[in-house]
């Protein structure tokens, strides 16, 4: 180790020198040029990538392939098959098929059945906490919430089996064709990283507006985990698995359904719930392009400030969220009945219960119209107790945290602000490149430079160091809070558990309903902007943290404790050092969490790269929508390729791969 | 005989799924396809527009749409209009597409739009001589934030609704600086925050809008707008630069629809050319949503019960 610490040093050393040099840099070397490739007329940058894009879409968009079909003809009748399916689970979900005379399932149905469904997979708790779920729509349903909810998982229910079929395919394929895999991967990086409001117009165009379209942009948003998680499982399957499946005579297809998949489960299970959790993510951005429910409403009501309403809208989303995700993670967790011998009720007791719920349901539908509806009178909202509790804060916090927000602007934000924006790209991308060939050698220095490069080449230079400087804070005070609550988390298994129910819950919880009291509190500020990332941003954080302590091997922190080792010896001598390339992956992550919050602060009012987006989306420009997207992404894709070849280092280090 | 009678079964459901996808395919192929954004007013008048064209036998879809990203849903046909055109925030975008040919500037309607700086009514009382603009830059003080250096700060639209505030501080040589919001919510934050400090907040604010119902306020008056004042940097209070005035008081609010409608919906197309909202018309639409709190369907049911004889002549053909 001895010999490397000078390296480190001059991996700073040409970024410094660069720095000093500023004064007597040309101007070309400070900010990046424009230039006149394509003609000077209007270009933002050096090279014409916007025009480049919107070229391809023109061309898409108006050339015949073989004479007959443009490929819009082809995008475009593919959302026409999306919209046949949203057609069948819109009918049973809340439309009912008038040509037939079938109505949508009454909300008691899906109430019981959800609880059955969960008796079945779990037990009772199960049963309680579905059924529950879905009576709170039922029960909140004052202001339409029940018949919104199910035109939100009407869309849901087509877009996460899409998401997931295309996610395991590419995913099956790509862990058996090495070269396929090297094309996915970047592929599944830019998809993941890239802001939703950069890719609206483009989905607009080709898939048309509505819900299909929704469906279309949240399956593009939905799918990568799936894919990887699908490579992961089948990568890590033992060999002796596999050596068995052989000896069994296996044909190729056998092998892959009935021993590759079946040894992979643990990990399909875990896309199936990262599915469910992207889809729900997308709610409110789907809403964007056309798709209904509770999304579009909860825009509406904080339009007018009605916060309280919105937020029971939210919650709404939180409960439809948690049930699906605890039923995939129970089907995962089921283990296969015994067969039993007797009659129907006696095999399958679950099956006639539901059937009988129905038609007991069906029978009672006849004396009392409040199977078909909620009784009106019952529903409830707690709306002016949340507006109370919003109002009490701004009330009585605003004066004390005013001093706070002016101190941390004046001394800390616009400083740091000014100095990210003042060092000269030249500068930046030589202090990348450096990182990259310290960590990766040539290949990661060659990557990054790429990464750094399109960004300052497209024009969007400045802005692009305003996003990173908020992105940079907001990772810092994460670090900061999320690291010691996730140490706390980790030392019992009761704070772990809260802990993660937390997670759970901001994640899915709409980040566009705390924007506003944020405001209310810290006005349009970058306060507010880097307030509001950090609310979402520490999730990643927290979790890896806990997973990275609370996976140190048993018998390392053994060896501690015989040593003598106290609590806080173990921790920081030794499970901290054992966790620390977890918690880089949680940095990694937080910062891409980060990313994706700085595109809807710029609702609060920021002047970065979201503020640019958003002028692409008045002007319908796709191109240009696209293009900033990519340096969002870029961002993103430049730390978490040297945050991932860090990790690797440490874990070498460490003895742990 | 087993797989015999599980293709039969399998036959019959693949052709009930069939049915089902085909009779509503068909119905709603040529439903008129009418875009609801998020305020009330403009979701009001489109449930409104709605029944208008059920009444002469349309079919009519509700598809909730971003209110920019619209305009290129309508340029691509895949929404037939939108009702609520206002200069000042989708101008740009609609004036793209109408040049492109591909959506058409069908109604303009009675109702006046203004735009413009705009304060609570107490901030009267702490700056003496409003609503005169002169007066309001004197006392810019009083509007000052930690980060604007000593300026008063004024909370303008986002970026995109192309505003030219930051022109017009420059060329009346104000002593403020313009913060962009990232959206219309954002600027009713500020207000209702500085509201309930008492503290004096001066934003970008317009009419008809349902935040007239709910505060008590006024706009400042700028020097009066005239075309020359955005074209000839000679007119005006300063004779070296463009935007010396205030915003024009009669910003219009126009009905655009796509280039097919007229094609694929000739009656819809029909009763769209008559209708005509007043300035009174939309400030209702959004005050029995806003203040009276009813629902959207509500609302509009009631405009239309107690406005029969404006709306009837828009659908005798």
């Amino acid at each position: 180790m001895s010999v490397k610490v000078p390296k480190p040093l001059w991996t700073v050393v040409p970024f410094a020198l660069l720095l000093i040099l500023k004064p007597v840099l040309p101007n070309w070397a400070v900010t990046p040029p424009k230039s006149c490739l394509g003609g000077c007329a209007d270009i933002d940058g050096m090279i014409p990538f916007v025009d480049w894009v919107n070229a391809a879409i023109k061309f898409l968009k108006k050339h015949e392939f073989l004479g007959a079909f443009t490929f819009r003809d082809m995008t475009r009748s593919m959302s026409d098959g999306i919209q046949i399916l949203l057609d069948i689970t819109e009918g049973i979900l809340h439309e009912g098929f008038a040509d037939f005379g079938v109505g949508a399932v009454p909300w008691i149905v899906l109430v019981g059945l959800a609880a059955i469904y969960g008796w079945y997979l779990r037990g009772w708790k199960l049963a309680l906490l579905g059924g529950g779920c879905f009576f709170y729509l039922a029960l909140f349903s004052k202001r339409g919430i029940w018949e919104l909810s199910m035109q939100t998982l009407s869309a849901i229910s087509v877009s996460a089996p899409i998401a997931g079929i295309i996610g395991l395919v590419l995913g099956i394929v790509a862990a058996k064709r090495l070269g396929f895999e090297r094309i996915l991967w970047p592929v599944l990086n830019v998809l993941q990283s890239l802001p939703h409001f950069s890719y609206l117009i483009i989905v607009a165009i080709f898939f048309g507006v509505g819900s299909k379209a929704g469906v279309i942009a949240t399956v593009v948003f939905a799918f990568p985990p799936m894919a990887r998680l699908t490579m992961l499982g089948i990568k890590n399957i033992s060999p002796e698995i596999i050596e068995a499946g052989t000896m069994a005579g296996c044909t190729r297809k056998q092998m892959l359904f009935k021993v590759e998949l079946p040894a992979a489960r643990t990990e399909l299970m875990l896309g199936v719930n990262q599915i469910i959790m992207q889809c729900l993510a997308m709610v409110v951005i789907a809403s964007f392009i056309g798709q209904s429910g509770l999304g579009h409403d909860l825009l509406t009501r904080l339009q007018r400030l009605a916060i309280g309403q919105a937020l029971e809208v939210g919650i709404a989303v939180v409960f439809i969220a948690i049930a699906l995700d605890r039923f995939s993670q129970a089907v995962a967790g089921k283990q296969p009945d015994h067969i039993v011998h007797g009659p129907l009720w006696k095999r399958r007791p679950f099956a006639c219960l539901a059937l009988g719920f129905i038609a007991v349901t069906g029978v009672l539908s006849l004396v009392t119209p409040h199977i078909g509806q909620f009784p009106q009178h019952l529903t409830i909202s707690t709306s002016i107790f949340w507006d109370g509790i919003v109002d009490y804060i701004t009330l009585h916090f605003y004066q004390p945290l005013s001093i706070f927000r002016d101190a941390f602007l004046v001394y800390f934000l616009i400083p740091i602000k000014g100095a990210i924006t003042w060092i000269p790209w030249i500068a930046v991308i030589t202090l990348v490149g450096c990182i990259g060939w310290r960590l990766g050698g040539w290949k990661l220095l060659l990557l990054t430079c790429t990464f750094v490069f399109f960004i300052a080449a497209s024009g969007y230079w400045v802005r692009a160091m305003i996003t990173l400087y908020m992105v940079l804070v907001s990772l810092a005070i994460c670090a900061l809070v999320g690291i010691p609550i996730g140490i706390w988390a980790s030392r019992r298994d009761w704070t772990t558990r809260l802990t993660q129910n937390i997670c759970d819950t901001f994640q899915t919880f709409p980040s566009f309903i705390y924007l506003l009291p944020v405001v209310m509190l810290f006005q349009i500020s970058d306060v507010s902007a880097i307030f509001a990332i950090i609310v979402y941003a520490s999730i990643p954080i927290v979790r890896y943290t806990i997973f990275g302590l609370r996976n140190v091997p048993k018998d390392i922190i053994e060896a501690a404790t015989t040593s003598g080792c106290t609590y806080r010896q173990t921790l920081w001598k030794v499970r901290m050092p054992m966790a620390f390339p977890e918690i880089i992956l949680g940095l990694n992550q937080t910062l891409m969490f980060g990313l994706f919050m700085v595109m809807i602060a710029g609702f609060i009012g920021t002047v970065d790269l979201s503020q640019e987006i958003f002028r692409a989306l008045t002007f319908n420009d796709g191109g240009k929508g696209l293009v900033i997207g990519l340096c969002v992404s870029f961002i993103g894709l430049t730390a978490d390729r040297l945050l991932v070849a860090w990790s690797d280092r440490q874990k070498k280090a460490y003895g742990l791969t | 005989m087993k797989s015999d009678k599980l293709t039969k079964i399998l036959g019959l459901a693949t052709s009930a799924i069939a049915g089902v996808v085909m009779s509503v395919g068909v119905a709603s192929a040529d439903a008129v396809k009418i875009p609801t954004h998020n305020w009330s007013s403009q979701l009001v008048g489109a449930e409104i527009l709605g029944r208008l064209f059920e009444m002469v036998g349309e079919e009519v879809e509700y598809i909730p749409m971003d209110s920019q990203t619209v305009y290129q849903a309508m340029c691509d046909n895949d929404i037939d209009l939108v009702h609520e055109v206002w200069q000042g925030a989708f101008g740009a975008a609609f004036e793209k597409v109408v040049g492109e040919g591909c959506v058409i500037d069908l109604v303009t309607h009675d109702a006046k739009t203004r735009e413009e700086w705009w304060y609570p009514a107490y901030v009267k009382e702490m700056c003496p001589g409003l609503p005169d603009w002169k007066a309001l830059d004197a006392c810019a003080d009083q509007f000052a934030r930690a980060d604007s250096g000593g300026k008063g700060v004024f909370i303008g639209g986002p970026v995109d609704w192309l505003k030219h505030d930051a022109e017009k501080v420059e060329a009346l040589g104000m002593n403020f600086i313009v913060k962009n919001a990232g959206s219309a919510a954002a600027i009713w934050a500020e207000l209702d925050s500085g509201i309930k400090q008492n503290k004096p907040v001066v934003i970008f604010n317009w009419t008809p809008n349902f935040i007239e119902a709910l505060y008590e306020g006024e706009f400042v008056e700028f020097p009066e707008h005239d075309p020359a004042c955005t074209e000839d940097p000679a007119w005006g209070v300063n004779p070296d630069a463009l935007y010396d005035c205030g915003n024009p008081k009669g910003g219009y609010l126009k009905i655009g629809v796509s280039h097919d409608f007229k094609a694929t919906n000739p009656k819809a197309f029909a009763v769209t050319q008559k209708i005509n909202f007043s300035n009174l018309d939309i400030a209702k639409q959004s005050n029995y949503v806003d203040t009276d709190g009813m629902e959207v369907s509500a609302a509009a049911e009631r405009w239309l019960e107690e406005h029969k004889e404006k709306w009837e002549p828009w659908i005798t053909m």
